[in-house]
């Protein structure tokens, strides 16, 4: 059993908690993740490590609400318990020899963009910052974000707080403006992140972004994260969990990812209802 | 002595029925009542040179035992074969008998072999059932050995070395131990239950189990000698799945085995309260031929489709799946597509409708008629295809069922433990030592997919070796 130490709404549909799990703070690093079990019986999902003390033995989630299990979650309070814990799992994000990098991330993709902008900050790279959400109530880690960045920007779609519009429009601008980073790093919606690929290609910058597919063991065994890769024009199969999740974004099959990730769709709304329902009756 | 029982064939083996158990998951063999068992019991002929036990990995002393239950000694008949088997309720379920120690029964010759998986089934049932008391651990040196994997293999390993005074601890990746006996096999075939109960009586030895624990990300092998650990066996299995490397295989509806069979039984989506969801109903074709192709098969109809195909690319005879296993899958509906080989998958595509929700979902699959050749090295006939013969068939979902790899998680973050060109650890048969010191492995992680009995046997070398090393 593992204790959350500390909970926080970020917004109404963002939280952060702290989860104690000694063994996976101590080996944790920036661009790896987690899979969680809220209860026994309960659904395996994975969520990026958003921060972790080494010393407290703490490891920092943040998830956003979106299905049974995350709502699950959500109704835990602090000092409670969740059942599983087991981490690190995947890659570390790459970033050695990185000097000047641009983040752009979109909705909860901000946090797992946080600890690898704040990792290449801590190793004296230069860090511009684009973030972008649907609308104002819903921005989170803005904070967080300007501290660690050289040139920080956060673009709203209704233009309710920020700049108006994505985040591709100010990524253009700044490489009209002759910016030549040594590598982008996407982490978003699949949607959010094609564009962004699609804006990168004319340069040649690498790009590189965070994948995720749905995901049961974590460690090679089951093949349903499995993703596609065009590479020199051979289309090539990944496991995201073990060879990812971070991958070249130029080499990235969209189409197959975006399609992947929707096959559980009717599924999961049911369970999600299902679980309201639970919540909503204990309420009564 | 009394005459032995000369009917030429087994006591069957109680069954429900196949039409009520297709669409269940309880156990479809029921097991011998002690009537039976004695009488099949007395078919044994207790064969002075016993070629029985030599077929047995693990060289269990087949006719002692089984005279012990025509003696109507069941509790001994259990502590005979407990001595060379940590798992006979499981070996005595799963056990491939027919290619093992039934098929060199000398009753075999002329009509069936004595049913010896059948009666170690017994004993071990009755045994568990009946017997509470705990088992004896020797006052050892309490040093500590690390178990990397849960499975038969682990299992056995844990199990031999606490009961020779070890500290040891199991750690295992996923949330619960057992490795494919709980991940892989379904219910229908090996009771949750009975694995759990051997994982209870390590843990009451003193074992201590530590499950979300993946070695090579978590902790290292290094830092496991670190932490005190003076000795390391690897059972980490053969859980990398292979896939056919056709068109179309990303499609949604398409599943390995494992993923297939993980979410069904691990995570218990064949019942209506699991949150994890699984594609059921409709047709369902699985490709290969062997246990795992079965298991998926049977599970997929107990989940409801409505068809399901085993498609698979040489004829019947050389089905690797075990004979009952095949048999079972029959009577339950199951359809055999031999000679067939997938070259393609279909998937739906709404040219007009980029957001329909069926795009990208599986339609069918073309295949190609094959037929058999020449004898390969391993003198199993090769399947060629025949040009001009491929045809489609329709189906909903697709389970990939062609075997599996060692995953390669602890050998790339393990320095100087050497592998062979499949992935599999190499070690020294006799002891199960690695190129690496003080670090053995055995199970599948060796030998690629193989079985229960084998790596529970290579489980009790390396326990031994590791004592000899240990005491030095
Ligand atoms: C490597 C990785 C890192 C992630 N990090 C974060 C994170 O830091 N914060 C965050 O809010 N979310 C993260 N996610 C997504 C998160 O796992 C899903 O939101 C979560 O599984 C939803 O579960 P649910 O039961 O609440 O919702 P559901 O209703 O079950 O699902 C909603 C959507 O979540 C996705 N999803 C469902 N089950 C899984 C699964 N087992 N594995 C992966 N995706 C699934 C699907 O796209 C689905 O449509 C990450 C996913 C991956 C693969
Ligand atoms: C569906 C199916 C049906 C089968 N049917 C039969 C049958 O009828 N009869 C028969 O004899 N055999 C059968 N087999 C084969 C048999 O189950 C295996 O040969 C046997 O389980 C191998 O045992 P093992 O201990 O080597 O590994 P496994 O049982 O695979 O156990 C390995 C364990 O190690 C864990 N692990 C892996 N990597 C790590 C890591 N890095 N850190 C920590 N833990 C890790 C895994 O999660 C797993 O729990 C079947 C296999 C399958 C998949
Ligand atoms: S363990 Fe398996 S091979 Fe050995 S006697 Fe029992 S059933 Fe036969
Ligand atoms: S070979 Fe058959 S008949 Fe002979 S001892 Fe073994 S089980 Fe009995
Ligand atoms: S999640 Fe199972 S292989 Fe990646």
């Amino acid at each position: 059993m593992y204790k959350i130490l500390k909970k926080a709404p970020l917004n109404p549909s963002v939280t952060m908690m702290d989860i104690e799990a000694p063994f996976v703070a101590r080996k944790a690093e920036a661009g790896q993740f987690i899979i969680l079990r809220v209860d026994e019986d309960g659904e395996r999902i994975p969520l990026t490590v958003a921060g972790f003390d080494r010393e407290k033995g703490s490891v920092k989630i943040i998830f956003q609400i979106v299905g049974a299990t995350t709502e699950k979650l959500n109704h835990k309070k602090e000092g409670e318990y969740i059942q599983d814990f087991v981490g690190p799992l995947g890659t570390p994000t790459e970033t050695e020899g990185l000097k000047d990098v641009c983040i752009v991330a979109g909705g909860v993709g901000c946090a797992i963009a946080l600890p690898v902008a704040q990792k290449l900050h801590d190793q004296g790279a230069r860090v511009t910052t684009i973030i972008g959400f649907r609308s104002k109530d819903i921005v989170i880690l803005e904070d967080e974000f300007r501290k660690i960045s050289d040139k920080f920007i956060v673009m709203t779609d209704d233009g309710t707080h920020g700049r108006e519009g994505n985040v591709v429009t100010p990524l253009k601008e700044l490489f009209e403006a002759g910016e030549k980073f040594d590598e982008i790093i996407t982490i978003g919606p699949l949607i959010m992140m094609k564009f962004v690929v699609e804006a990168c290609r004319p340069t040649g910058i690498p790009c590189k972004l965070s994948m995720n597919p749905v995901m049961v063991d974590g460690t090679g065994m089951c093949g349903g994260c499995r993703l596609s890769l065009n590479q020199n024009g051979e289309k090539v199969t990944k496991f995201a969990c073990v060879d990812g999740p971070d991958f070249n974004g130029y080499e990235i099959d969209f189409d197959e990812a975006m399609s992947r990730n929707a096959i559980y769709t009717g599924f999961e709304r049911h369970a999600h209802e299902e679980t309201c329902n639970l919540f909503a009756k204990e309420v009564e | 002595m009394s005459k032995p029982n000369m009917n030429p064939v087994k006591n069957p083996m109680p069954a429900q029925d196949p039409k009520v158990r297709a669409h269940n998951f309880s156990e479809v063999a029921l097991g011998y009542t002690a009537e039976t068992a004695v009488d099949e019991a007395t078919r044994c002929l207790g064969c002075k040179n016993k070629p029985c036990v030599a077929g047995c990995p693990v060289n269990i002393e087949i006719p002692d035992f089984i005279q012990k239950i025509k003696d109507g000694d069941f509790e001994a008949a259990y502590q005979v074969i407990s001595e060379d088997s940590s798992l006979p309720a499981v070996c005595g379920r799963v056990c491939p008998q027919e290619s093992q120690c039934e098929k060199v029964c000398i009753r075999g010759i002329k009509g069936e072999p004595v049913g010896i998986g059948r009666l170690e089934r017994f004993a071990a049932d009755l045994h568990n059932s009946e017997v509470t008391e705990k088992p004896v651990v020797a006052a050892g040196s309490g040093r500590k050995v690390a178990i990397v994997g849960s499975g038969p293999a682990g299992l056995t390993c844990a199990g031999d070395l606490a009961r020779k005074g070890y500290k040891v601890t199991v750690f295992e990746a996923l949330h619960t131990a057992g490795g494919v006996l709980v991940y892989g096999i379904p219910e229908f075939r090996l009771p949750k239950a009975i694995v759990q109960k051997e994982v209870d009586n390590l843990i009451d030895m003193g074992v201590e189990v530590n499950t979300n624990m993946v070695i090579g990300k978590t902790l290292t092998i290094d830092e496991l000698f670190e932490m005190g650990y003076e000795a390391v066996f690897v059972g980490s299995g053969a859980g990398l799945p292979m896939f056919l490397g056709i068109p179309g295989e990303n499609f949604k509806g398409v599943y390995s085995a494992n993923e297939f069979l993980t979410r069904s039984n691990l995570m218990k989506s064949y019942r209506g309260d699991s949150n994890t969801p699984i594609m059921k109903g409709g047709r369902v074709a699985v490709i290969g031929g062997g246990n795992v192709a079965m298991d998926a098969a049977r599970t997929a109809l107990r989940l409801g489709a409505d068809e399901v195909n085993i498609v698979y690319r040489r004829s019947e005879a050389e089905l690797p799946a075990r004979h009952e296993e095949v048999e079972h899958a029959k009577e339950e509906g199951v359809n055999f597509k031999i000679l067939t080989n997938p070259v393609e998958i279909y998937g739906y595509n709404n040219p007009d409708d980029r957001r329909d929700p069926k795009n990208g979902f599986v339609t069918g699959m073309r295949c190609i008629k094959m037929e058999l050749g020449e004898p390969d090295e391993q003198g199993r006939r090769r399947p060629i295809a025949i040009p001009g013969s491929e045809f489609d068939m329709e189906t909903d979902t697709v389970i990939v069922a062609l075997g599996t790899l060692p995953n390669p998680l602890i050998k790339s973050t393990t320095k100087g433990l050497d592998v062979n060109k499949r992935g599999g650890i190499i070690v020294e048969e006799a002891t199960g030592l690695t190129s690496k010191e003080g670090v053995f492995a055995g199970g599948d992680v060796v030998t690629g997919a193989a079985t229960v009995i084998s790596a529970m046997g290579a489980g009790k070398v390396a326990a031994t070796a590791i004592d000899e090393y240990l005491s030095k």
